[in-house]
């Protein structure tokens, strides 16, 4: 489908920037070395022959203890970010993942790239706790600023609730 | 208890009587149960036949705080500001399993039922609940007011210095004592 978009990412980034590409169901995809994380998203937005005027979507995946496509599984790094990319012109789109490691789970903001990343990565934050260098306001979205860690966490207990308010239930009212 | 505290003259019977048939809801609606609610007031099902026809979107202009579909621990400080803010005496129907008791929702955020925040007078199950259930439940609230033993009528009565023992409310529904 979108061939092109690996090519192009191929013959633009010869410095191991792309460590590791291919495709499923019939999509593209790659993973982004941490540190080329903008630089390949401006020159996918910016070069004729990929063209990805559109932001689609940004989450985060938490490995957890696996490793994603393409990863090495014992050094994988634990969250995923990954953008969902769409060329409004040429009609194709391109999965990125970019790695970032338990220990430091930050990676640079794509909103000088995309304005629209801006909530998503504030998304990205509150659920799974990755910081986003560069972020002008990174601020929970979901969850209220009294919540502490990071639910979508997969050593998160998924039913630990952390009430704002109860009733007291000795009182009549 | 005093026999004294069960007396009932016949003015709190008027009252009771007047505000069952003139219920002013709050629709608290925050989920999918809010079709069904549109449904319950729109003329098919026409609530306006019991009085319940008015829908005020202040809480300080209603009495009855109909909560419609899922709560979100987030949500909580708003809707217990909400019913304070309500005049008394004031009533709470949980609309859907949602609101009643967290309904399929297992998780972080949300809250495992309203009465967690506010007590909740008449729990209507249902995802969603059909519209003769809701009217059921109106007509079991009518029968509790008519009683006076909504949650905030008792607090009331015992702010007042009449005291209930909890006990002697009948649980919703029971109509064996009526009369």
């Amino acid at each position: 489908m979108a061939q092109i978009v690996l090519d192009r990412l191929a013959a633009r980034f010869t410095g191991g920037e792309i460590l590791a590409a291919g495709t499923a169901h019939g999509d593209e995809w790659a993973r982004i070395r941490r540190d080329a994380w903008v630089p390949v998203a401006t020159f996918l937005r910016d070069d004729p022959a990929t063209k990805m005027e559109m932001f689609i979507d940004l989450t985060c995946v938490d490995r957890f203890g696996a490793g994603g496509p393409g990863a090495a599984a014992p050094d994988a790094p634990r969250f995923d970010v990954v953008v969902h990319l769409y060329s409004v012109s040429l009609k194709h789109r391109v999965r990125l993942y970019g790695g970032a490691p338990e220990e430091d789970p930050t990676i640079d903001t794509l909103i000088p790239v995309w304005e629209g990343a801006n909530w998503f990565e504030r998304e990205a934050y509150d659920l799974y706790g990755v910081r986003f260098k560069g972020h002008p306001d990174l601020r929970r979205i979901l969850m209220y600023p009294e919540f502490v860690g990071h639910p979508l966490r997969k050593d998160y207990p998924k039913e630990k609730r952390q009430p704002l308010v109860r009733r007291n239930a000795g009182k009549l009212e | 208890m005093g026999a004294l505290d069960w007396f009932t003259t016949k003015l709190t019977d008027a009252t009771n009587w007047a505000r069952k048939f003139s219920l002013f809801q709050y629709p608290f609606v925050t989920a999918c149960c809010g079709m069904e609610f549109m449904s319950v007031a729109a003329p098919k099902y026409d609530i306006a036949r019991f009085g319940a026809e008015f829908p005020r979107f202040s809480p300080r202009q209603a009495d009855l705080l109909i909560i419609v579909g899922t709560i979100t621990e987030r949500q909580g400080p708003a809707l217990r500001r909400i019913y304070d803010q309500m005049c008394e005496p004031k009533w709470v129907i949980a609309f859907g399993v949602c609101a009643s008791t967290g309904g399929f929702y297992q998780n972080y955020s949300t809250m495992p039922g309203a009465d967690q925040v506010v007590p909740v007078d008449v729990y209507i199950p249902g995802c969603p609940p059909r519209p003769e259930q809701v009217l059921d439940g109106l007509i079991l609230l009518q029968e509790r007011i008519q009683r006076g033993e909504g949650h905030n009528q008792v607090a009331i009565r015992i702010d007042n210095g009449y005291d209930v023992p909890l006990a002697a409310i009948r649980p919703i529904g029971s109509k064996a004592e009526t009369g």
